[in-house]
């Protein structure tokens, strides 16, 4: 029998979140590419709850779209409803949050890629992936990159090839990105019901788990789960308090302007468990597989089901439920809070106890959903395997958990790999760059025990992570490695510069106590001033800012009539202006750490060092060292374990 | 991890038997550093004009207020012919413990000084400072064993030499870390851990609602909050007059001399000081309470404990200083434990070798001058540890004793960490540190900042009180977060 052979540059695994991203950004910087889905009809699928962004999730996307991706764009097509969280704290936690027309968002995406040149969508399911030992290295396309020394002293590597599916089709590319979210080997459970599918019935991939296993990549099992859908004809909607979204919209993506994807809004719903919710689980709660044992996967403790919530919060009379449509032409809700393994009757009984839900229908049952996936720290910060040259993985598979986590997981090691390919220097973001940086380095740093998410309190350095600066952060990023156009690149460059100049002259710009300036601030029950201040120096002050103060700057006008000004000048400008200037001490001390960090994250650390040549390393500290054989000392200090000791005795090795 | 190439200073000798100490300052800031705090008895032998290796003679002096701290004699040996191959200062002090302390105290918050008193006249004649540029000028503590690092990374010494220090360090650090919990065990670690507790619950509250505002609200709670970061922030600045009182403080090897009552604890202690010091007569129950004195001998810093005869007693007074002398036992790295050979072992006795037989020891059988009614064996019942016949009064069996602390000391069967002073200005300096990052929150409530500002400070308030009790921050926030609070959809 003849089977098919066909030879790409790159191929993707997987047409979820992470491949979607990670495929056209390899297409984007022209790397003929091809991504296998077991569906066409569910590219980007959005299996759990129906929306986009969120805490921290909303700067991902920003950060994504930053660097040129798709996911911002792309709910900024199909959103119903959009909210900024956290509005009335301070701007580093502000979070974007959209919610998704499900069936839209799929559609949309699929369009874009299917009409992204040097991309092939194929359905398809991969059953093996073709690893080589290599012997010399000049099979290596590392070979050709000056600056990556990984390699030397390394006789014997393995190598990606391509790819086989399970009709036997062999594929051949230069790098493979996996992307199979939670397919692998999937289990799907609600009480003594199991449907070996992936999620929402879809096919589970049965070979690749083994593949993996025979090259060498350990899988783990993790679990997941997700709440009933309800018939909306079926709800009491007047027993809930109605959820709406932002008048003033923000959009997801830089290149889009508020007024252009203005749009009805179509709201959520809030009600509330009860007691009568809890003594329903309480009473079944043995008919759980979640405790019954026979659900063995780590399941997320910031994603409870309701029975955990209601076992582990006993204290706690109710917990709130959310009513979110699926999109605009559905009548499928979610039940956000509620996801659950119980049987079906438990499941129909705890619903119909919520008010508003006691005629509930459900149009798909909750259910637990267990997968495998890999331990993250075989994976460079590139998301390359560190022993199989050319393969990278993205997503869920790599033990994340949620869509934004999984696109900008995928975007990185499309880029990575495309670069690769080109023979180009690697990009990694760090800590201090963006939450991506700080996704990825906890991912393939520290053991992710479940399945890991993003939160605003894992940055470190969040103050200077803020969603409405991601491009100011990364935006030069992606135009350095292609995939943010000229055009847009120039136009960023026009606003960065205005912000720029504008905090410059407002903070050099002084005025003093005069009798128009004092009543002015009497004006704005602001304090007189007894002492010349700069411009800024006001705006610093909680009752005012930049367009506040506009009457006392002699100097706006003239600014307001320049070109810089003319093209740039916009609600997003100003709230930089106004942000920078007032939160600038809080700015700078971050600042500062981040120089600190700096230092230690360029001290590199070569790949072939061999931990058992140090002397003096604590034993847990050699042995972590091992495993994980971070890529500079910085990492190394973030692994625990591994003492400021063992730190030192380091540094001494690497200074011989 | 602390920058590799800044100034670093330490102390780096306990005080010798001469009575001088030594600070020692490494790197590009040495000099400068000194040279601000330093007036010299003669003009022009300012530290920045001193030629390499040469010395010079005068105060050290708070530049804050111009007091001064002591006489000393400084030393500079400029790069690169020096142990770090940076430029090293060296200051020779001989005012006690107490004073290399406060020297070490300015020394790193130079950087601190907000403004100096230049209407103090003796600015204006001895201080022919103020053509200087001294700002900037940054010195901290060095770590454990880290001018070697330097010494090694400079490369002035080998790797075979920076190993066998490397050895050391890592040696140290566990006993830095074993005597620091142990040291802490009781009420203070329980108090630091109590406030950890506090703020990271607090922290963690916060946290929950900013990840999740549509389940958890501030409104409200950072009145609250604030209250508790007051209360917190005392409960800070109580430990810290603690650290000032020294009571955190330990320096050298902790020796206890233990024994019944008139066995010559006193006498041997006085020889082992070369002074009169305890109080000694003849009358049993002299030493009402535990005296400290710190000596070395060849080198081996100890920390001397003179405790009250062990026995038991029905005098108040007594009964304080025989529980003290307890627990100084109970601390204690090395017990030298006096018998009195010139009567039979007895009761009191029996007691105390029961009480000590699984500590180091080392058993100094006094007055060898006089007939000797105990014989080895009866010793060997209760305990196995070296004998040493000695004779406090004719001052003979040291040599032996000095000989047998060599020993013990260099096989490692007993140790100290001789940074172990900076580790407590160190643990000080964490515990002003998290004052500060706890101040630095209350201010940014005043202010009407938003709770994400201020987490930040109260999470390094949080770490820098971990590194006193040894712990790490790791994933300490996400953890309470979860434990704490019902998180999510």
């Amino acid at each position: 029998m003849n089977n098919l052979e066909e030879t790409y540059d790159a191929i993707v695994i997987g047409a979820g979140h992470a491949g979607c991203e990670a495929a056209l950004a390899l297409a984007r910087m022209e790397i003929e590419t091809i991504i296998f889905t077991v569906s066409m009809d569910s590219v980007a699928m959005m299996p759990c709850n129906p929306n986009i962004g969120g805490s921290s999730k909303g700067h991902l996307v920003r950060e994504i779209d930053a660097l040129g991706g798709e996911m911002g764009k792309n709910i900024d097509k199909t959103y119903i409803q959009s909210k900024m969280l956290n509005k009335s704290k301070g701007p580093a936690v502000h979070s974007l949050r959209a919610q998704a027309d499900k069936v839209e968002y799929t559609k949309q995406m699929r369009i874009t890629m299917q009409n992204t040149d040097h991309l092939t969508l194929r359905q398809a399911e991969v059953a093996e992936i073709i690893v080589e030992e290599c012997v010399n290295n000049e099979n290596l396309i590392t070979d050709k990159i000056d600056n990556n020394s990984e390699n030397i002293g390394n006789n014997k590597r393995k190598v990606v090839r391509g790819v086989r599916t399970k009709s036997g089709a062999t594929y051949y590319a230069k790098a493979v990105v996996i992307c199979t979210g939670v397919y692998l080997n999937a289990r799907c459970i609600y009480g003594d019901v199991v449907n070996h599918t992936g999620p929402n019935g879809l096919s589970a991939a049965t070979f690749l788990s083994d593949s993996l296993e025979k090259s060498g990549i350990p899988v783990r099992r993790f679990k997941t789960g997700t709440p009933a859908r309800i018939d909306k004809r079926s709800i009491d909607f007047s027993k809930m308090e109605e959820q709406f979204g932002d008048e003033d919209i923000t959009p997801f993506s830089f290149t889009n302007n508020a007024e252009d994807i203005k749009r009805e809004q179509i709201s959520c719903w809030l009600t509330y468990t009860n007691e009568k919710t809890h003594d329903i689980i309480r009473a079944n709660i043995d008919r759980s597989p979640l405790f019954s044992g026979a659900i063995e996967g780590t399941g997320p403790r910031y994603c409870p089901s309701i029975e955990d919530k209601v076992m582990k919060f006993a204290d706690k009379n109710r917990h709130q439920v959310f009513i979110e449509p699926e999109g605009e032409f559905t009548n499928e809700m979610y039940i956000g809070g509620m996801s659950s393994s119980l049987p079906e009757d438990v499941q129909y009984a705890m619903y119909r106890s919520v008010p508003g839900l006691e005629n509930a229908k459900i149009v798909r049952n909750a259910y637990a959903i267990e997968y495998d996936c890999i331990n993250a720290l075989m994976l460079k910060h590139t998301l390359e395997f560190k022993d199989i040259d050319g393969l990278y993985s993205a997503g869920q598979m790599n033990g994340s958990s949620g869509y934004e986590e999984a696109g900008a997981q995928g975007i990185m090691a499309g880029i990575n790999a495309a670069r690769k390919i080109q023979g180009k220097k690697e990009v990694v973001l760090d800590r201090s760059q963006g939450y991506i940086g700080v996704l990825i380095d906890d991912l393939v740093t520290k053991e992710t025990k479940e399945p890991y998410r993003m939160m605003t309190s894992r940055a470190e350095y969040r103050l200077l992570l803020r969603q409405d600066n991601a491009d100011l952060r990364l935006t030069d990023i992606g135009h350095d490695i292609g995939l943010i156009s000229d055009e847009r690149y120039e136009k960023f460059c026009g606003k960065r510069n205005l912000i720029n100049s504008e905090v410059k002259r407002l903070s050099e710009t002084m005025v003093g106590g005069n009798k128009r300036i004092q009543e002015f601030l009497e004006s704005k029950n602001s304090t007189s001033l007894k002492t010349a201040v700069s411009l800024a120096d006001l705006i610093k002050r909680p009752e005012l800012d930049y367009d506040s103060i506009a009457e006392i700057d002699s100097e706006r006008e003239s600014v307001k009539s320049t070109e810089l000004y003319e093209n740039n000048i916009s609600k997003d400008v100003i709230n930089q202006i106004n942000i920078e200037i007032k939160y600038e001490g809080y700015i700078s001390r971050q600042r500062s750490q981040v120089d600190h960090f700096k230092k230690l994250e360029g001290k590199r650390i070569p790949d072939n060092i061999d931990y058992d040549d140090v002397k003096n390393l604590r034993k847990e500290a050699r042995q972590k060292l091992n495993d994980i054989r971070p890529e500079n000392i910085g990492q190394a200090s973030r692994i625990s374990g591994v003492s400021p000791a063992d730190i030192s005795v380091l540094l001494i090795y690497l200074g011989q | 991890m602390t920058d590799m190439y800044d100034t670093i200073a330490a102390i780096a000798t306990g005080m010798n038997q001469g009575g001088i100490g030594i600070i020692r300052v490494s790197g590009s800031n040495a000099i400068l550093a000194v040279d601000k705090m330093f007036i010299p008895k003669k003009k022009g032998k300012e530290v920045r004009q001193l030629d390499s290796y040469t010395a010079a003679y005068g105060n050290i002096i708070n530049p804050k207020d111009n007091s001064i701290i002591d006489e000393v004699i400084v030393l500079v040996m400029r790069a690169p012919y020096t142990y770090t191959k940076e430029d090293v200062v060296e200051i020779d002090c001989h005012g006690g413990m107490q004073v290399m302390k406060n020297i070490l105290h300015v020394l790193i918050n130079l950087n601190n000084l907000t403004e100096v008193n230049i209407d103090n006249p003796e600015y204006n004649d001895n201080f022919e400072k103020n053509t200087v540029n001294y700002n900037n000028i940054k010195v901290r503590l060095a770590r454990p064993g880290e001018f070697t690092e330097r010494a090694f990374l400079n490369g002035r010494i080998d790797l075979s030499q920076a190993e066998s220090v490397m050895e050391l360090i890592s040696a140290k650090s566990e006993i830095a870390a074993k005597t620091a919990v142990s040291h802490l065990k009781g009420s203070l670690k329980n108090k630091i851990e109590d406030i950890r507790n506090e703020l990271i619950h607090n922290i963690a509250f916060i946290e929950s609602a900013l990840d999740d505002p549509e389940h958890y609200s501030l409104d409200g709670f950072t009145e609250q909050l604030r209250q508790i970061l007051e209360s917190k922030k005392n409960e800070i600045d109580n430990l810290i007059k603690t650290a000032d009182n020294g009571r955190m403080i330990t320096e050298g090897i902790s020796t206890v001399i233990l024994g019944k009552p008139n066995a010559g604890k006193s006498s041997i202690l006085n020889v082992l000081a070369g002074k009169e010091r305890a109080i000694v007569t003849d009358v049993a129950g002299t030493t009402r309470d535990t005296l400290e004195e710190f000596i070395s001998i060849n080198g081996i810093p100890l920390n001397i404990i003179d405790t009250a005869g062990i026995r038991e007693t029905d005098d108040l007074v007594e009964k304080i200083g025989v529980d003290k002398s307890i627990s100084a036992m109970e601390q204690a790295d090395l017990i030298l434990y006096i018998i009195d050979s010139s009567v039979p072992v007895d009761e009191n006795d029996i007691s105390i070798m029961e009480k000590i037989k699984n500590r180091q020891v080392i058993i100094l059988s006094n007055k060898s001058d006089l007939d000797s009614v105990v014989n080895e064996e009866d010793i060997r019942k209760y305990l196995d540890h070296k004998i040493i016949e000695i004779s406090a009064k004719n001052r003979s069996g040291f040599e032996e004793l000095y000989e047998e602390l060599d020993r013990l000391f260099f096989q490692g069967r007993i140790s100290y960490n001789d940074e172990i002073y900076i580790t407590n200005e160190r643990h000080k300096q964490a515990l002003i540190n998290a004052v500060n990052s706890i101040n630095m929150a209350i201010s940014s409530i005043d202010d009407g900042m938003p709770e994400d500002f201020y987490t930040i400070d109260l999470m390094s308030a949080y770490e820098q009180l971990g590194y006193i009790i040894g712990q790490s921050v790791d994933d300490d926030l996400v953890n309470t977060i979860f434990k704490d609070f019902c998180m999510g959809k």
